[in-house]
């Protein structure tokens, strides 16, 4: 880098966090879409999209799982969050008609292009562009929402979001449930309490 | 029997019961037990929990990680169907929209109503809780004392199993012998809380829940609860032994496919309808009680919600158990020459003394609990033991600002991983994404300890509901409009709440996740948010003061009773729903008494 870039580097403000009219205009699918009702099928497994239109485009999908599997990587546990679905997750989630959800679709959508902007403010490319070390930078500067800069408040939201959703829809799905060792929801004849050699090292009766 | 329609209804019954959940169950099954002819009329739809509840579902099946939303507000799925905050068609008023004046109704149309998914919480009121204006001069006193009820608390109790331990409290009743179930096995957090809280002098007992720890007593209690009536008890034992004991999975939120918990659909229902008895009328919505010569109720007036069609039905006895706000509705719409400001409402009370219970809630990361090795703590699903209030002697003293006491209910373990489970951790993890998000996640699930309060509000002059002058529901039926204010016993109550709650977590070595709220306004959750509502149609001694006399009959109707949560003369922190099904017990052995002797 040299002096002069590094010197714009400095001056520039972080891109702004400002969407005037982007979304929810009238023709947008998950302002229109309905709700499953008061009465739905609980029995019946769903799938992504069989209830409202998702919404995501196919570049969307692409940033979409890069910045999940920022979030939860694969690891000697598990694999990475967008293995396991998380990005349908995350699309179903944004694009249903519910006050919450219209509110973390605004949030995550906005959070796309602001990384997009972003990552052109920094080095002329866009967020899945980037390498590792870039990507990794910008998320660090947002990735905690009571210490991040002023400037990148707004992006500190989005970030606590959408590591929300990502660990939502990671954790909910059966690898998430082995990762964390869950081992319940198996019928059983007796239920035992934890073993006293267990409650023993912890210093209960 | 049987599900009737319009067509195979009969004209006539002996008695017409309105709502299907704790009291309507409970009315109908004592008295079809008894062979007395009833129908009930429910408002929402027929709901079969053998075929319809999700019993291992995983979130990642359902939309949404089964989160709530608006149309299933405790989660997709939970038990309830068309229910919820708002029901579709049916508004109703507030007269504040601030927090502290603000009311929320809860509503759930389908057959055994809020019994499906409630929290199987049965708590038995206590002495003190019936007598509470001799005690400190607020409030009412209620004409029945713990003694009249605690027959039927007990038969209540072996009717439906409810486990337990009896610890000889102060206000915290025991059972009678062989009443209860024996309490399951607590997890590692419930035992930190239970010694942790004992250096705080603080009492940590077994909850008692509606939930089958082992197999009825199907050999000894049907003579117990039905003596000299082998036809009931035949049906009674039969009945028993088809409910199966809990299988330690599955949350009881959802409602039990093997009826190992209480619901009025799997437990009232199933011995009334084989008793040839009960008639049931589902998407019956019942909007006005008739009154005929002298005074007395004829029948219902209600609505098909299917077809739209209005239907009028007569009985010897009219009973309304459509919950306490739901009954208020059809009393004050029950207007005529006769009873111009609605039946049974001489006195002015009809409406009046709404209560609800005070709520506040604190959750604590505890180290201790952190990186556990795997444990199934599905356990009972919840509340294996509790705190019963214990500051009785300083309350009564006048130490504690606030006249009424609390118990709080707790949860922790390695409950099955929803949602919520790695979101909002930014304070315990600096905001860590990547592979340490993952250790920080594994390391935090099931080192939580929720503490949730409920205490008892004494009724008061503000909070009440009426029929709102304009709006009606898509039925043409005038709507309820609610009035709520909490009074400083209620609000200091909170506060003390959430000190205490920061107090054991301090005690257990965690850290709270936030700042307790020391303001009361703050810390205490809207009016109805609890759904204990009760009120609204209180008994007592005199017909200048009160709706019904301690039979749950109305003064000015006799042949009119209630036998859901509106008959409240107080709402203690016990949750209501155990004392709702032992009034309403009681309730209906009087009317087959008088039945018998032909005064009804």
């Amino acid at each position: 880098m040299d002096r002069r870039t590094t010197i714009q580097w400095m001056l520039a403000a972080s891109a702004a966090w400002s969407f005037p009219a982007a979304r929810g205009a009238p023709a947008d699918s998950a302002v229109s879409a309905r709700g499953y009702g008061t009465d739905p099928n609980l029995l019946m497994a769903y799938r992504r999209g069989e209830l409202w239109p998702l919404t995501l485009s196919a570049q969307q999908r692409r940033l979409a799982g890069i910045l999940a599997d920022i979030i939860i990587p694969a690891d000697a546990h598990s694999p990475s969050a967008s293995a396991v679905g998380v990005v349908e997750f995350i699309d179903e989630w944004i694009s249903a008609p519910y006050p919450m959800h219209l509110r973390d679709r605004n949030t995550v959508l906005d959070g796309f292009t602001w990384l997009d902007a972003e990552a052109a403010r920094q080095s002329g490319k866009g967020f899945s562009d980037l390498d590792d070390s870039g990507r990794l930078g910008i998320c660090d500067a947002i990735c905690n929402e009571s210490h991040a800069a002023a400037e990148y408040r707004g992006a500190a939201r989005f970030f606590a979001v959408y590591r929300d959703l990502t660990a939502g829809g990671f954790y909910t799905t059966p690898v998430g449930r082995m990762d964390l060792n869950y081992v319940g929801n198996v019928a059983l004849t007796h239920f035992d309490g934890p073993p006293p050699a267990l409650l023993k090292s912890l210093g209960l009766p | 029997m049987p599900f009737v329609s319009a067509r195979t209804q009969k004209s006539s019954y002996d008695v017409i019961v309105v709502g299907s959940g704790a009291a309507g169950g409970q009315s109908a099954y004592t008295l079809c037990m008894d062979g007395a002819r009833v129908l009930m009329l429910e408002a929402g739809r027929k709901y079969d929990p053998a075929l319809e509840t999700p019993m291992f579902q995983t979130p990642d099946m359902a939309p949404l990680g089964s989160v709530g939303t608006p149309e299933k507000p405790f989660g997709f799925y939970d038990a309830t169907v068309d229910g919820g905050w708002e029901v579709p068609g049916e508004p109703y008023v507030r007269a504040s929209e601030q927090d502290a004046g603000r009311f929320e109704w809860w509503r759930a149309r389908m057959l055994g109503g809020r019994t499906n998914h409630w929290g199987r919480i049965s708590l038995r009121n206590g002495p003190y809780d019936f007598k509470p204006r001799s005690r400190d001069g607020l409030g009412f006193d209620w004409p029945i004392s713990y003694e009249d009820l605690t027959p039927y608390y007990d038969k209540v109790e072996l009717l439906i199993g409810v486990y337990g331990s009896n610890e000889g409290l102060e206000n915290t009743p025991d059972s009678s012998p062989g009443c209860l179930l024996p309490p399951p096995k607590p997890l590692v957090s419930d035992l930190l809380v239970a010694r942790r809280a004992k250096r705080l002098g603080i009492p940590v007992i077994p909850g008692h829940r509606a939930v089958l720890t082992q197999p009825l007593d199907f050999a000894q209690s049907p003579a117990r609860l039905h003596p000299g009536n082998a036809t009931a008890q035949k049906i009674l034992a039969e009945d028993m032994r088809a409910r199966s004991a809990c299988i330690w999975a599955t949350p009881c939120g959802r409602g039990c496919a093997i009826r190992a918990n209480y619901q009025s659909t799997t437990v009232h229902l199933p011995p009334a309808l084989a008793s040839g008895n009960l008639d049931v009328r589902t998407d019956a919505m019942v909007y006005e009680v008739t009154v005929g010569r002298h005074g007395r109720a004829s029948g219902v007036r209600f609505v098909d919600r299917k077809t739209g069609n209005h239907q009028h039905v007569t009985a010897r006895v009219v009973i309304l158990a459509a919950s306490a706000c739901e009954s208020v509705r059809i009393l004050l719409n029950s207007k005529s020459a006769r009873f111009p400001n609605g039946l049974a409402n001489s006195s002015g009370k009809v409406g009046r003394y709404l209560m609800d219970t005070v709520g506040s809630s604190l959750r604590g990361q505890i180290p201790l609990l952190e990186s556990l090795p795997p444990l199934n703590e599905d356990a009972a699903g919840g509340d294996q033991m509790y705190v019963p209030w214990w500051l009785y002697r300083d309350q009564h003293a006048g130490k504690l600002g606030f006249a009424r006491g609390y118990h709080i209910e707790f949860g922790g373990g390695r409950r099955m991983p929803g949602y919520g489970t790695g979101a909002g951790m930014e304070w315990l993890t600096g905001g860590s994404y990547g592979v340490k998000f993952k250790q920080d996640v594994r390391r935090y699930y099931g080192s939580f300890v929720d503490f949730d309060g409920r205490g008892e509000m004494i009724p008061n002059d503000q909070s009440f509901c009426e029929i709102d002058p304009s709006l009606k529901d898509k039925w043409g039926i005038p709507v309820l409009r609610f009035h709520w204010g909490w009074s400083e016993h209620e609000r200091r109550q909170a506060a003390h709440m959430q000190k205490t709650f920061a107090d054991l977590i301090g005690a257990m070595g965690g850290r709270t996740d936030g700042a307790p709220q020391l303001d009361g306004a703050k810390a205490i959750a809207p009016g109805g948010s609890i759904i204990h509502e009760v009120g609204g149609a209180i008994m007592g001694a005199s017909p200048a003061t009160s709706v019904t006399n301690p039979w749950c009959q109305t003064w000015d109707v006799k042949n009119l009773f209630l036998t859901d949560g509106a008959v409240f003369a107080s709402n203690a922190d016990k949750n209501p729903t155990l004392t709702i099904m032992a009034l309403a017990w009681r309730a209906a052995d009087h009317i087959l008494e008088r039945m018998r002797r032909k005064e009804l």
